[in-house]
């Protein structure tokens, strides 16, 4: 059965187009993603999912109920953790928790039980009675996520659930996430533009730029589909050694970079003594090689024809809601 | 209305007192403001001699301040769904399961509480400062039309919200409608035949007039243009067509 589904979903902002004609579904119990870039329409649609904007055009439902007209019923089956900041900062980090229970009609025993454990998971226990405008950037965070894991709905959406977080907080929630959703058969969606986050938790990924979905499969296929190696290169004439490249059988997704080129090849290793020798006689030097497992970099570049990391790499990392920087750790694998 | 409703109409009515209590200056400020009008004015024109106008200034005056108190913080309770919005709260109470109108009951009974609360402190003051009252069932009435005049300026208010996107615009709102609405409503001086014409039919077109003369009329029992039972029943219509409005506009707004 799906929980999500969604037929040409779009939603307009004047002339801007965010989100453009996107139909996808998602399974019950799965963990689906998001990947994108800043303003690549995520956010937008979780809004549209979870009844707080309208759709411009097409529609979706979420466990049967359409989001158009059943907008009340879509409520009672779904829990959200937004990007921005949605606590009550006059209040105490436990009365936010009490508000949200109560507010999802958890009984007290329940919500004793559950604001004690959320608490604990996020490390904010003794912070409790703190009021939340005191605590930092970090807390709130965990605040929140705590606050959306707190009653279990059929479907939990996750807007960069993880950002600004430090490692260990980041590794203690995804576990969290994952248990959530296989103790509890959660069906989770969740948007990202951490690599390293969509790779660790997501059964399924839809890779989402200019609010239109480029290609949409299981994290692995989509690596595979970039070849099972790829090759880093830089050397002195990166155009003429393309165009002899590309006209090897065995060479596919070649792709230009500022400096280098990358190559998707299968048996990575075997390969570069053969693309030294094809070097060699077009007069080419090539000046540093690198193989490795395709990342899921590399796969939003082959299907945008950028890389995630090229974007505003000098905007800052803070929280405000446009201008972050695009960062990822570079997966070993 | 079911039990689920019912809890977050409680809850929203609690996070309103715990915010208030908390913000120990706009207790104050809500309070001292009102006063300082009551004090001023009250002694200020307690000298001037008004046609028409049967007892002391002070008397005349009372019941426009309280009316005014309430519509002030009322209108700000409305209007703090911009604050909602941009902290980003108001998304987390849109998403959770329950309805669009009891989201808009609990914050109009917590504006309306805290209002009221504000109300009766001013109304306590001016007794003690020798208002007087005519009798208990007026006194009865006067709460009525305290807590529907509540009402619908938090509907007002909400309204007011829905059409604006920041704070930019709120000033200015104050300043257009509310001063105007203010000074029409008779809470300063009385509006008779004495006044020039079109400044009495401005005065009969503003709704707070209806108020400010009902809690007159019941209250002190002098000085009120209509019989208190006829601006009540004017200000209940009122208050439902503001308080239909405001949750309609609530409900199609986005977050």
């Amino acid at each position: 059965m799906n929980i999500i589904e969604t037929e040409n979903l779009t939603k307009k902002f004047d002339d801007f187009i965010a989100v453009d004609h996107i139909t996808f579904s998602v399974e019950k119990g799965e963990i689906f993603g998001f990947l994108g870039p800043n303003g690549a329409g995520k956010t937008t649609t979780i809004k549209m999912l979870t009844t707080l904007l309208y759709p411009s055009e097409g529609s979706a439902s979420i466990a049967g109920f359409n989001i158009l007209n059943q907008r009340a019923s879509v409520r009672e089956h779904i829990g959200v953790v937004f990007q921005e900041p949605a606590l009550d900062t006059e209040l105490t980090g436990k009365e936010n928790l009490d508000f949200h229970s109560r507010m999802y009609g958890l009984s007290q025993d329940t919500r004793k039980k559950r604001i004690t454990q959320v608490l604990t998971l996020v490390d904010l226990l003794d912070k409790k009675d703190v009021l939340v405008k005191n605590y930092s950037g970090g807390m709130k965070r965990r605040l929140e996520i705590a606050r959306g894991l707190m009653h279990s709905p059929t479907v939990l959406f996750l807007d960069e659930p993880t950002l600004g977080l430090d490692a260990q907080t980041r590794r203690a929630i995804w576990e969290y996430i994952k248990q959530l959703n296989k103790d509890e058969g959660t069906t989770i969606f969740l948007t990202t533009h951490y690599m390293d986050e969509a790779d660790f938790l997501c059964d399924r990924i839809g890779i989402i730029d200019h609010g239109k979905i480029l290609v949409m499969d299981t994290v692995d296929i989509l690596k595979k589909s970039v070849g099972h190696d790829v090759i880093m290169l830089s050397c002195s004439d990166n155009e003429a050694l393309q165009k002899r490249l590309e006209k090897e059988p065995w060479v596919s997704n070649i792709t230009p970079h500022a400096s280098f080129l990358t190559l998707g090849v299968e048996r990575g290793e075997e390969k570069i003594p053969t693309i030294f020798d094809i070097a060699r006689t077009i007069n080419v030097s090539i000046s540093s090689v690198d193989v490795r497992k395709p990342t899921l970099d590399d796969v939003f570049l082959y299907y945008t024809g950028r890389s995630m990391r090229e974007q505003n790499p000098e905007a800052p990392r803070n929280r405000t809601k446009k201008s972050r920087g695009f960062h990822l750790r570079r997966r070993k694998s | 209305m079911n039990q689920k409703d019912l809890q977050a109409i409680y809850m929203l009515w609690l996070r309103q007192m715990k915010r208030f209590l908390r913000a120990k200056s706009r207790v104050l400020s809500t309070i001292v403001q009102p006063l300082f009008f009551l004090f001023i004015l009250g002694f200020g024109f307690n000298i001037a001699v008004f046609p028409g106008m049967q007892g002391s200034y002070i008397n005349f005056l009372a019941p426009g301040i309280i009316a005014m108190a309430i519509l002030f913080s009322s209108m700000f309770t409305g209007v703090s769904v911009l604050w909602d919005k941009q902290s980003g709260f108001l998304q987390e109470v849109l998403v959770a399961p329950v309805s669009r109108l009891s989201i808009v009951i609990g914050r109009t009974i917590g504006g309306a509480t805290i209002a009221l609360f504000q109300g009766f402190i001013i109304m306590i003051i001016a007794l003690i400062m020798g208002v007087p009252i005519v009798d208990l069932q007026g006194l009865l009435l006067t709460v009525l039309i305290m807590v529907l005049l509540s009402f619908t300026a938090v509907g007002f208010g909400l309204i007011i919200a829905s059409k604006m996107r920041d704070f930019e615009g709120f000033q200015s709102i104050m300043s257009l409608i509310l001063m105007p609405l203010l000074f029409l409503s008779s809470a300063f001086f009385p509006v008779n035949d004495s006044l020039p014409r079109w400044l009495q039919i401005l005065s009969y077109c503003d709704p707070l007039f209806y108020m400010i003369d009902g809690i007159r009329g019941s209250l002190t029992g002098v000085n009120n243009v209509l019989h208190p039972l006829i601006d009540l029943g004017i200000i209940l219509a009122l208050c439902i067509i503001i308080m239909g409005l405001g949750t309609y506009f609530f409900n199609k707004s986005e977050a």
